[in-house]
């Protein structure tokens, strides 16, 4: 047992935060949240050149890294902290997993190198309106969009809501279920290039600015056979265990965001003086301030322990034991560090006063994104219901 | 990163469960999942019977070093040591102030003399310790301690006068470590010493406080020219010593600790499932959070004891009492709304609690004793965030 970072996974976090800090300011956030695209590709192309995050899970053979899920949380973790506006969770906290997870020779060799060359960003689609109700479920009841078999291959059609960079992506792996089918069966996912005939993609403007959505309808979009992602496998398996990894991605940003809040209060209350001393010398600040510590160390360990539980499921010889605690820990992870994040980023505008209610102050910013992420593949409390299933039936 | 054991701990680890299999028998098999904080007063003699069989196994001090009579265990084998231990339910060690507080303190501080007088008894088992701290005015503020330790006229040594309180377990021991002024005038963390006082003299009083269970597990201690056996480091050197000490309170017997709550919240469980409470969804949230909470607190505790950041006060540590100290709380509560009405109703007459009372009861101590939420809240701002120290006040 020895859980904690090595030394080059250090390194790596080091470096991410030192670049993330000089490139992704509060100014450069603003300028490319307001941005249609959400993002600034000349930023990302820099990301992909000089750090070649992007090629951080992507085996050797495809130009990848061929580091694992402990390295892409140590640097989502860095980009959180710093609201980082890119196609980055997306692209490999979405797509490459699932290219990773489920994809044929044929489909790695086709778009992981032009991921890793910084030419394609990816992105996965499979919720319809549905995930909006039902006490927010993201999972297989979730799906929006049909497929049908035909005589060339699949043809697809449906409406997909909330899809993270959905708009901008080159590549959409969309989940869909096949017409008719109920609960867990008939669900299989595609790879669908942008350029696809019968697809309808738009931004959809959401109240956290620092990460954008689309809507997409597939209006009978036409593929081949060779563009479904492992056709023999059980296709809701897949998509459970690429939501797990999703919520493990979103949980390493969400416990790098929640420190970053802290970190910014604490200056903060530093700094401001009333009744003759700094603000952060009154013990009710203090404690909040403990309080929001406290839950940003525990949320680390959700993750990394998540994220080391990722990597068994991921790796074919990796310790079977481990890795079927998959699902329990991404939950848990994604839980404590919603809560968290939201929690740090609420007490974060009541211990900046009035500022922390202005536009110009950048807490609304986290706060807003805490949100967003917190609804994002189910609440905490979505999370501890699934948790308890696997608890209490 | 690894999560994994070496096969070698992993044989460790069959050995202490096997051991444990074949020596919770028999007199001890009463003792399952008994002791232990809120159970302290249960079964005092059975215990100590207990604390001599786990000596003649080689299973006592296990972390300290072979030179000290120790076994030398790595990390890594302590945990699994406790966690097999408390995974066995074997009984709440009543020698732990001596292994864990008292023993390390001697060998980090105590001279050759006193180690080769003091660690044997702590080892086999047959010498248990209480912690003298805290005073009628010094609980959070340890620093305003008021017992005095003036020389001993006639014997060399020192004599100690003054008065403790809530000090665990100390009907049943044999010795006391006391934090007693050694300058009459000093204040703060100034001129204190740390001594070692035999509890079977006449100088020394020992009243049992009740607690809000009917029970007693702690007492008053009255120490009237008491005569201190020795003193560990100079005298001046107290509160580097005791400080040093509460140190060792946040070892590596948390990860033990949790599979003793782990046990807690699976009664809670079996209850849930059998009563229908499990299909409430507001239990349902609840049993989850809870055990979310203590799978968090067991990866925070394997981060901590992994060293994950570098200095000894790191953020993962400092929290760690806190968080513990809050979950098991609120445990406490959980039992009780998942047993609905029937939490109400004791076992017997005249207050004899069932465990999960006990636990509702007894864990509201858990966010006081070892540092209150307040002080570590304090000490988690202070030292985790570099924010301001509290002011120090002066009355009169
Ligand atoms: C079950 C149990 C077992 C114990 N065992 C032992 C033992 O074996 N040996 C021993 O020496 N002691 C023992 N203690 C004592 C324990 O360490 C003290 O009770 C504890 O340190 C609190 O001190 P106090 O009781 O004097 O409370 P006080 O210090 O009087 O605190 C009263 C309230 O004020 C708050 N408070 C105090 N100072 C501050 C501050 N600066 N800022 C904010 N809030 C503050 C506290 O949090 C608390 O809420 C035990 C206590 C219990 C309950």
């Amino acid at each position: 047992m020895e859980f904690r970072f090595t030394d080059e996974q250090n390194m790596i976090r080091d470096s991410a935060a030192a670049f993330l800090q000089d490139v992704s300011t509060p100014a450069a956030v603003r300028k490319a949240m307001v941005t249609e695209a959400g993002y600034d590709p000349e930023l990302w192309r820099r990301i992909c050149q000089e750090l070649c995050f992007q090629a951080i899970t992507v085996p050797e053979a495809y130009g990848g890294m061929g580091l694992g899920q402990v390295e892409l949380a140590a640097v989502l973790e860095q980009m959180g902290r710093v609201l980082l506006c890119s196609p980055f969770f997306a692209t490999v906290g979405l797509g490459v997993n699932a290219l990773l997870l489920a994809g044929s020779e044929a489909q790695k060799q086709q778009y992981l190198p032009a991921i890793v060359a910084g030419e394609l960003t990816a992105t996965l689609a499979w919720t319809g309106p549905q995930a909006a109700r039902r006490g927010g479920q993201w999972g297989c009841e979730a799906l929006g969009a049909e497929w049908q078999k035909t005589a060339e291959g699949y043809q697809l059609s449906g409406e997909l809501r909330y899809v993270i960079d959905g708009h901008t992506a080159g590549l959409l792996i969309v989940a869909a279920r096949q017409a008719a089918s109920q609960g867990r069966e008939g669900i299989a996912l595609f790879c669908v290039p942008a350029g696809s005939q019968g697809l309808n993609r738009q931004w959809q403007p959401g109240m956290d600015q620092t990460r954008h959505q689309a809507r997409i309808v597939l209006n009978q979009v036409c593929l081949p056979e060779s563009a479904r992602l492992a056709p023999e496998a059980d296709g809701a398996a897949v998509l459970e265990t690429l939501l797990d990894l999703a919520k493990l991605a979103m949980a390493a940003e969400q416990a790098g965001a929640a420190r970053q809040v802290l970190d910014m209060s604490v200056s903060y209350m530093q700094a401001r003086v009333q009744f003759g001393r700094p603000v952060a010398g009154y013990q009710a600040l203090k404690h909040k301030a403990a309080d929001m510590l406290l839950k940003c160390e525990v949320s680390r360990s959700a993750v990394y322990y998540a994220a080391c539980v990722a990597q068994e499921a991921i790796d074919p010889d990796g310790d079977k034991t481990l890795a079927g605690e998959l699902r329990e820990a991404a939950a848990m992870a994604k839980a404590y560090c919603s809560d968290t994040f939201f929690f740090n980023a609420g007490t974060a505008i009541q211990l900046h006063g009035g500022v922390g209610f202005t536009w110009e102050y950048d807490v609304h910013l986290y706060f807003k994104r805490a949100k967003a992420s917190e609804l994002y593949l189910g609440s905490g409390a979505a999370q501890r219901e699934l948790i308890a299933s696997l608890l209490l039936g | 990163m690894k999560l994994t054991f070496s096969a070698e701990d992993e044989a460790f680890r069959a050995e202490i469960a096997g051991w444990l299999r074949k020596n919770l028998v028999g007199e001890f098999a009463a003792l399952r999942f008994r002791g232990g904080p809120g159970d302290e007063h249960m079964f005092p003699a059975e215990r100590k019977r207990w604390e001599q069989k786990l000596a003649e196994g080689g299973w006592t001090g296990i972390g300290w070093p072979r030179a000290d009579g120790g076994r030398g265990c790595s990390i890594e084998q302590q945990v699994i040591f406790h966690e097999e231990y408390a995974r066995a339910g074997a009984p709440g060690r009543v020698g732990h102030i001596g292994e864990g507080l008292a023993g390390p303190t001697l060998i980090a501080f105590g001279s050759e003399a006193q180690k080769l007088k003091y660690l044997p008894g702590i080892l086999a088992g047959t010498e248990l310790w209480c912690q003298g701290y805290s005073e009628p005015g010094a609980g959070s503020d340890l620093a305003n301690v008021k017992t005095r330790a003036r020389p001993d006229p006639v014997g060399g040594g020192w004599l100690i006068n003054g008065q403790k309180v809530w000090t665990s377990l100390a009907h049943e021991a044999d010795w006391c470590f006391v934090l007693a002024r050694t300058e009459p005038d000093s204040q703060g963390h100034k001129g204190l010493g740390f001594f070692l006082v035999s509890m079977h003299q006449p100088g020394v009083v020992v009243r049992p406080i009740e607690q809000l269970t009917g029970t007693s597990e702690f007492n008053e201690v009255f120490f009237d020219d008491a005569v201190a056996a020795d003193i560990v480091g100079e005298p001046g050197d107290g509160w580097k010593v005791a400080m040093a000490l509460l140190g060792f309170e946040r070892g590596v017997s948390t990860l033990g600790q949790q599979m003793q709550f782990q046990n807690e919240l699976d009664e809670i469980i079996r209850i849930a499932k059998s009563n229908g409470a499990a299909v409430d969804p507001v239990i349902r949230q609840r049993i989850a959070e809870a055990h979310t909470g203590l799978r968090l607190m067991r990866y925070n505790a394997m981060r901590m004891l992994s060293g994950s950041d570098s200095g000894h006060d790191q953020a993962s540590s400092l929290v760690y009492k806190l968080h513990w100290a809050s979950w098991h709380r609120n445990l406490g509560v959980l039992a009780m709304d998942v047993l609905g009405p029937e939490a109400e109703i004791i076992e017997s007459a005249p207050y004899n609690l069932t465990r999960l009372q006990s636990l509702f009861l007894f864990t509201r101590s858990d966010t006081i004793y070892g540092g209150t939420n307040q002080i570590q809240r304090n000490i988690i701002a202070e030292r985790g965030l570099g924010m301001p120290k509290e002011p120090k006040g002066k009355l009169s």
